[in-house]
C-alpha cells in the first residue's frame, strides 16, 4: 500500500512491529486478519465490471433493513415491552419495527433468489452461501420469538399453537414458547447476537472472495472447460486476454 | 487466494456449477459506503411510509377473566375436563405430564418421550384445586375441595363424569351457572366457584403466580385458555387456525409471516394433515429441506439449476454484450 | 399546540385501517391472505424488475 508522502504515517507514534514479537497470539491473529482481509479487500473502491445489475442492491438493502430492525428494536428496549400498548409513540415505533422486519425478509428472499440464479457459491464461495442460509434460518427464529414477545392476542395464539410443533421435537422441555420472559430474552439477546455474527461472517466472506464472476457462455452440451486453462478457479481469466488494453 | 499448482488443477476437473475462473478483467468505481447509506435512507423512508400508512395490529389478549365473562359455559366445560384430567393439557404428555399414550413418534424415534417431563403440569391441582384454595374466608369452598379430595378415585370419576355430561347443556344467568340437577357431589360447587373466581380476575393472578413475586411465565393460564373453545373461535374468525394456513397470517388485513409458507403447507397435505404425529413429521421434513437449502452448493443437479435456467443471461447481459464487442475477447471461452 | 397535536395524530395514527376482517384467496387446498399475496407479488415484481431494468453506472473502466 503506498502512503501519500505528503501525509505522516498513521502509525508514527506506535511501537514498531518487530520480528521477535511475531510468535505472540496477538501478532498471529493480526497477521491472519490482514492476510485474509487487507484494507483494500475489506473496503474496496472498485468492483468487477460485471457487477452491473439492480439485483446486486438487494444484499445491501437487506443489510440496511436489518440495521433499521435493530435500531427500532433498541428504541423499544429503552422503554420496555409494555410501552407500545400504552403509548401512541410506542405504537409508532413498534410499527416501524414490524415493517422493517417485513422489508428485511422481502429483500433477503429476493437477494436469495438472485444469489441462487447467479450460482453465487461457485469458486470457493460455498461457505458464503452456507452462512447466508443460516442467516435466513436464524432470522426466522428471531422473528418467531419477536411475535411471541408482543404480549397480545397474536402472541397467545402463536405460542399455544407453536408449542405443539416444538414439543414434538423434545425441545419444548427447555424452549418454552409460553414463557414470555424466556422468549423475550431469546429475542433481544441470544438470537440477534447469532444473526449478527452469522451476517457479519457472511459479509466478510463476500469481501474476501469477491462477487462471483459470471458463467462462461458455451455451447449447450459442450464441456465447460475454459480453453487455455488446465482446470479450476485460479487459472487464467475469461474476460480479457492478459496484456491487452 | 494462493494460486493452485498446474498439477493440482489437472487432477480436479472444472465443474461449471461448482467452479469459476476468477476475474482478470476490468474493475469500475463502486462506492460501498455510499451505497449502504443510500440504501439505509431508502429503507428508513420506506418503513416510515408504511408505518404512517398502516401502523401495526395489537389485538387485546384473552384473559381467563375475559373468557369466563364472555363465555362462562365454555369456561365451565373446560374446567371440568381439567379437574377430571381429560383436557388436552391434562393428557398432553411430555413436557407437561405423562398423561398421554399418544406421544408423537416416527417409528422408534420419539424425542419428546426421550426428553420427558420438564414443565410439570397437573391440571386438577394447578388449574382448579390449587387456585381455589387461595381464596380466603371461604369455608364452603374449602369444605367442597376437602370432600372431593377425600373421596376415592372411583367416586371422583363418577361425580365428574356426570357433571361433564350435564354441563354440555348448561346455561348462565344472574352470575350463576345453571346445570340440571344430578349427582355431582361437591363438583358442581367447585366448578361454579372456579367460574366466579375466573370472572373476578383472581384466577388469572393465581395461575401466573409462582414461588416468587415477579412472574414472566404464562404457561399455566395459556394452557388453560387454549383448552377451551373461546381462544380457538377468535383465532378462526381471524383465519389463524392451522387448517386455514393460519401460520402465515396476521390478524386483520396485515401481512404476516409469508416466509412460513412451506412449513404450513405440509400440515395441509396427507398424511401429515390427519396424523397424530403430524407435528414431528412436518418438523422432520422441514429439517431435511433446510439442510438441502444449506447444502445447495454441494448437491449435483440442484446446483445446476441456475445454469440450466439461463436466468443469469439476463442478469449479466451487459457483461456478455461488452465481451462480444471488445476486440480480442469473447463471451464464449 | 393544537397544530402539533393534529400533526402527531396524523403521523401516529394509521391512514388505512387494516384491522378490519381480512380477505383471503382460496385456490384448491391453498388459502392465502390477500395481504401476504400482495407482499409475495411485490417481491416477484422486484426480482423481475431488478434483472430486467438496465443498470447504468457513472465512472469509467480501469
Amino acid at each position: 500500500m503506498t502512503v501519500d508522502s505528503e501525509r505522516e504515517s498513521p502509525t508514527r507514534d506506535l511501537p514498531g512491529i518487530l520480528e521477535e514479537d511475531a510468535e505472540q497470539w496477538t501478532a498471529k491473529l493480526r497477521n491472519a486478519a490482514i492476510d485474509a482481509l487487507p484494507p483494500q479487500r475489506l473496503m474496496p473502491d472498485r468492483q468487477p465490471a460485471y457487477v452491473a445489475s439492480w439485483i446486486y442492491v438487494f444484499g445491501v438493502l437487506t443489510l440496511a433493513a436489518l440495521a433499521v430492525v435493530i435500531a427500532t428494536g433498541m428504541v423499544l428496549a429503552i422503554m420496555g415491552p409494555t410501552w407500545w400498548h400504552v403509548s401512541p409513540v410506542g405504537h409508532f415505533v413498534n410499527s416501524l419495527h414490524l415493517w422493517s422486519v417485513e422489508s428485511f425478509f422481502a429483500f433477503m428472499v429476493v437477494h436469495l433468489w438472485g444469489s441462487f440464479f447467479m450460482a453465487a457459491w461457485r469458486g470457493k464461495r460455498r461457505l458464503t452461501w452456507v452462512f447466508g442460509a443460516f442467516a435466513f434460518l436464524a432470522s426466522v427464529g428471531t422473528a418467531f420469538t419477536g411475535y411471541l414477545s408482543q404480549q397480545n392476542f397474536d402472541s397467545q395464539w402463536i405460542g399455544t399453537q407453536a408449542k405443539d410443533g416444538i414439543n414434538s421435537t423434545g425441545a419444548g422441555a427447555v424452549f418454552n414458547v409460553l414463557n414470555f420472559g424466556q422468549m423475550l430474552m431469546w429475542h433481544i439477546v441470544l438470537l440477534p447476537l447469532a444473526v449478527g455474527v452469522i451476517v457479519g461472517v457472511h459479509v466478510l466472506l463476500v469481501r474476501r472472495r469477491g462477487v462471483v464472476p459470471p458463467f462462461a457462455l458455451d455451447e449447450p452440451g459442450e464441456p465447460d472447460d475454459p480453453p487455455g486453462t488446465a482446470g479450476i478457479a485460479g487459472s487464467a481469466g475469461t474476460a480479457s486476454v492478459e496484456g491487452e488494453a | 487466494m494462493p494460486p493452485t499448482s498446474r498439477s493440482e488443477r489437472r487432477s480436479r476437473s472444472f465443474k461449471p456449477d461448482r467452479d469459476v475462473a476468477e476475474w482478470r478483467g476490468a474493475y469500475v468505481r463502486y462506492d460501498l459506503v455510499k451505497e449502504f447509506l443510500v440504501a439505509l435512507g431508502v429503507v428508513a423512508l420506506l418503513v416510515v411510509l408504511l408505518t404512517v400508512a398502516f401502523s401495526s395490529p395489537d389485538e387485546t389478549p384473552v384473559t381467563v377473566r375475559s373468557w369466563s365473562t364472555n363465555n362462562p359455559v365454555d369456561f365451565a366445560q373446560t374446567a371440568i375436563t381439567e379437574l377430571d384430567g381429560t383436557s388436552e393439557s391434562a393428557t398432553y404428555g411430555p413436557p407437561y405430564n405423562t398423561g398421554s399414550n399418544d406421544t408423537q413418534s416416527i417409528g422408534f424415534f420419539s424425542p419428546e418421550k426421550w426428553v420427558g417431563v420438564h414443565i410439570p403440569i397437573n391440571t386438577a391441582q394447578d388449574f382448579v384445586i390449587g387456585p381455589l384454595r387461595t381464596l380466603p374466608d371461604r369455608p364452603d369452598v374449602t369444605a367442597a375441595l376437602d370432600r372431593y379430595q377425600a373421596a376415592p378415585a372411583s367416586q371422583q370419576q363418577a361425580w365428574t363424569a356426570a357433571y361433564e355430561k350435564a354441563v354440555a347443556s348448561a346455561t348462565f344467568s344472574n352470575g350463576v351457572l345453571h346445570v340440571v340437577h344430578g349427582a355431582y357431589g361437591p363438583v358442581a360447587a367447585i366448578i361454579g366457584d372456579l367460574t366466579s373466581m375466573a370472572r373476578s380476575g383472581a384466577l388469572d393472578g393465581a395461575l401466573v403466580s409462582s414461588r416468587q413475586f415477579y412472574a414472566t411465565d404464562y404457561t399455566k393460564p395459556l394452557l388453560f385458555i387454549a383448552d377451551g373453545n373461546y381462544l380457538n373461535d377468535l383465532a378462526g374468525a381471524q383465519h389463524l387456525q392451522g387448517n386455514q394456513w393460519g401460520m402465515m397470517n396476521e390478524t386483520g388485513n396485515y401481512p404476516g409471516q409469508a416466509w412460513l409458507w412451506l412449513y404450513t403447507l405440509w400440515y395441509q397435505v396427507p398424511p401429515m394433515n390427519s396424523s397424530s404425529s403430524g407435528d414431528l413429521e412436518v418438523w422432520a421434513i422441514m429439517m431435511l429441506l433446510s439442510l438441502v437449502m444449506i447444502l445447495v452448493p454441494f448437491i449435483p443437479g440442484l446446483r445446476s439449476v441456475p445454469r440450466w435456467s439461463r436466468v443469469y443471461r439476463l442478469i449479466w447481459r451487459q457483461h456478455y454484450r461488452s465481451l462480444a464487442t471488445t476486440p480480442g475477447t469473447s463471451a464464449k471461452t | 399546540m393544537s397544530v402539533i397535536a393534529a400533526v402527531s395524530q396524523f403521523v401516529l395514527g394509521a391512514l388505512f385501517d387494516l384491522n378490519r376482517p381480512g380477505h383471503y384467496v382460496h385456490w384448491g387446498f391453498i388459502q392465502l391472505s390477500v395481504a401476504n399475496l400482495v407482499v409475495i407479488g411485490i417481491m416477484i415484481v422486484l426480482f423481475v424488475a431488478a434483472i430486467l431494468i438496465p443498470y447504468r453506472r457513472e465512472g469509467g473502466d480501469r
